[in-house]
């Protein structure tokens, strides 16, 4: 029997796309939703690698934290949908609904995954799960963004699969039976062939590099974020960059235990410290309010492979860094898609003013940018602090040094747009449309939004005992 | 055996280079399912004999590849009624000689790196490598939505022959996840094709420049 967090959303999406309400449809996404946590809270009870007769598919103590993240994720996403698809009612939400709980799915798959290919599977299926959910809109815009995020993902993943390949021939020289497990490659890692373990990283890391949108792989990401709704958004922010940082994480150990590890942290690093910069430079002066949250889901990206090339102490604030990037992009991205509904635009040449227009979703937006940025008291800042702390303490001083400098980048670019949307009067050319807030469309951006905060002033201990296992379970042969 | 494992490997690459010359989707589409059926020759031939995995794994690659796929782009081309590539980003020569130079630079790449065995590796890892190469270049290269998507296909497919290597060593499972997203991802990007059409009333990508800094 599969595990639950798995089938349950799967058979939902099947049950979804013939159900005939479109009223029915958005929820029982949240019905399922709230089932999925549910069901994750159970399996969180459970002891780690509990879950399923499988050893393929098996829940361990990096696979409980993502899917703890996911599933909390998805169903703030999942609430608001009730109140955005409710709003929206003249779509056809059909395929949106069933291809939002298949993603749901998948990336429960992935944290399940304990095997090299069943990960690749997990992750190709999720990416081509979310992408109709991006042309919603049905606008050539949205069409477009599609387009450039179907291409450039199948690509990326396609070379993942080259480098799973490429690491699966490295197990086959090295003697053992190449198995493709974790915990097998792992304990086979000193005898894996040096130079295909190597290519197979270098692959590894472009493929899923380009899921996580690192740079150079990044160009789609401000066109698909830009033209998706609001919980969509969230959920490729917050969701499908986790998956694929998990992915990362876990062959970065092997490459670790491989003796490689030095080779591994270099590229992490570089291409982080890349990643960071270019999304920074673009911030400046960016219009666009959902293009400038795609370009600082780049630079946390950045700041995450950077953490997980410093290794050691950094694993740890790497992984409180993606809990609290998964939330802080959610609830950036829910209000977003509110005052893009209240304005009918989503550039700061007619968004204007929205604190007065729309004081709540306005207030959460820019307290929403201070945690992003980093400012404390919110969980970002902690995050941050640790990850510069390992640098320092490692003397990579240029890290270091390079780093503070592009959080700072990042937040005159951020803070200079989200001044510009907030504050003022709304212009009388800007048009005044019938959205208000609601308690569905308001409340899971707040809720998300709180545990950033309780992240950054205390970290209740069941939540740091799960970041902290799963960071032990990371460092394993680093 | 051998010999017959290397007039399929230089099928293999002649249809890349056809791929790469050919000016009429029509054939380009053709010449990708050949390849699909190919491939699963190859998958037979490599293995030397036949149980129920290596089987399903080459009546999935030709019914897959070979037809399925074919069947699907050919709705398409239908639906939008297009012909040929015109005006290429870079030209079908070209294109033609920057394949050849990939196959050969792939063979030279291939010899570099430590083999578990002699009989097949020499043979299928420089065809991989150099069949990866021609579908980055048709992605790359050309503008038609349509040309793209066979290009990502001839990318797979160079990645389907590496993975021959590991048939024995790779659970059934994961051949099956390849397969299958192939299929899923080809059925999506035949979907957003129709919709490209729609809205812009053409399949040029060049079009498809809204969204830009």
């Amino acid at each position: 029997m599969p595990p639950l967090p798995i089938v349950v959303p799967l058979v939902m999406a099947v049950v979804v796309f013939f159900t005939q309400s479109k009223l029915w449809r958005p929820r029982l996404l949240a019905l399922t939703a709230l089932a999925h946590s549910a069901f994750t809270s159970m399996a969180l009870w459970g002891a780690p690698g509990a879950g399923s007769a499988f050893g393929w598919l098996r829940l361990d103590a990096p696979g409980r934290l993502l899917l703890a993240v996911i599933s909390l994720l998805f169903l703030a996403c999942a609430v608001y949908s009730v109140g955005y698809l409710l709003y929206r009612v003249e779509r056809e939400n059909r395929r949106f609904c069933a291809c939002m709980l298949a993603a749901l799915g998948m990336m429960s798959f992935v944290s399940y995954a304990q095997h090299l290919g069943l990960l690749w599977v997990g992750i190709e299926a999720s990416t081509l799960a979310s992408a109709p959910l991006i042309y919603f809109n049905r606008t050539p815009r949205s069409i477009e963004a599609t387009w450039k995020y179907l291409v450039i993902s199948s690509v990326g993943i396609a070379l993942a699969l080259l480098g799973s390949f490429f690491i699966g021939y490295a197990a086959l020289l090295g003697g053992s039976q190449g198995s493709l497990l974790f915990r097998d490659l792992l304990s086979a890692a000193p005898a894996l062939s040096k130079p295909w373990l190597r290519a197979g990283f270098t692959l590894l890391l472009v493929g899923y590099g380009t899921k996580l949108g690192l740079v150079p792989m990044h160009t789609w990401k401000p066109d698909a974020y830009g033209e998706a709704p609001g919980m969509v958004g969230a959920i490729l922010a917050g969701g499908l960059t986790s998956c694929a940082f998990f992915a990362v994480l876990r062959l970065t150990q092997i490459t670790a235990a491989a003796g490689e590890g030095d080779y591994a942290n270099r590229l992490l690093i570089v291409m982080g410290l890349a990643s960071m910069g270019v999304a920074g430079a673009l911030m400046l002066g960016q219009r666009d309010l959902k293009r400038m949250l795609a370009y600082s889901s780049v630079e946390h990206m950045g700041i995450l492979a950077i953490a997980a090339g410093l290794g050691g102490t950094a694993t740890f604030a790497a992984l409180l860094h993606l809990v609290n990037n998964a939330f802080g992009k959610g609830a950036m991205f829910l209000s977003v898609g509110n005052i893009h509904r209240a304005f009918g635009s989503k550039t700061t040449d007619e968004v204007k003013g929205a604190l007065r227009r729309l004081p709540l979703s306005g207030t959460l937006f820019l307290l929403g940018l201070f945690a992003v940025t980093g400012s404390p008291p919110f969980g970002l800042f902690v995050s941050e602090l640790l990850i510069l702390k390992s640098a320092f303490g490692a003397h990579r001083w240029m890290v270091g040094i390079l780093f503070l400098s592009f959080l700072l980048l990042a937040f005159a670019g951020m803070g200079a747009t989200s001044l510009a949307a907030t504050q003022g009067r709304p212009p009388l050319s800007a048009r005044r449309s019938g959205y208000r807030d609601t308690f569905t469309t308001f409340a899971p951006a707040l809720v998300l939004l709180g545990f950033v905060l309780l992240f950054g002033l205390h970290i209740p201990e069941p939540v740091r005992r799960l970041i902290g296992d799963a960071a032990t379970a990371l460092a394993v042969g680093r | 055996m051998t010999s017959l494992l290397s007039s399929l490997v230089a099928a293999l690459l002649l249809i890349n280079l056809v791929a790469l010359g050919t000016s009429r989707i029509g054939t380009m589409v053709r010449a990708v399912a050949l390849q699909g059926v190919v491939l699963g020759m190859l998958a037979l031939a490599a293995h030397g004999g036949l149980d129920y995995r290596v089987g399903l794994l080459v009546v999935a690659s030709v019914g897959v590849k070979g037809w399925l796929i074919p069947v699907i782009l050919f709705r398409a081309l239908r639906d939008v009624a297009i012909k040929r590539e015109v005006e290429p980003s870079l030209g079908f020569l070209p294109s033609l000689l920057l394949g050849a130079l990939a196959t050969v630079l792939a063979v030279g790449a291939a010899n570099r790196l430590p083999l578990v065995e002699t009989r097949l590796a020499p043979l299928l890892i420089p065809a991989s490598f150099a069949t990866i190469a021609a579908g980055f270049i048709l992605i790359t290269a050309r503008r038609k939505a349509i040309s793209q998507v066979l290009g990502y296909l001839v990318l797979e497919n160079g990645i389907f022959v590496f993975g021959l290597l590991l048939v024995d060593a790779m659970p059934f499972l994961v051949e099956t996840g390849v397969l299958l997203d192939l299929l899923v991802g080809i059925f999506v990007l035949s979907i957003i094709i129709h919709h490209i059409n729609r809205e812009f009333a053409s399949l040029d990508t060049r079009r498809l420049s809204l969204l830009k800094e």
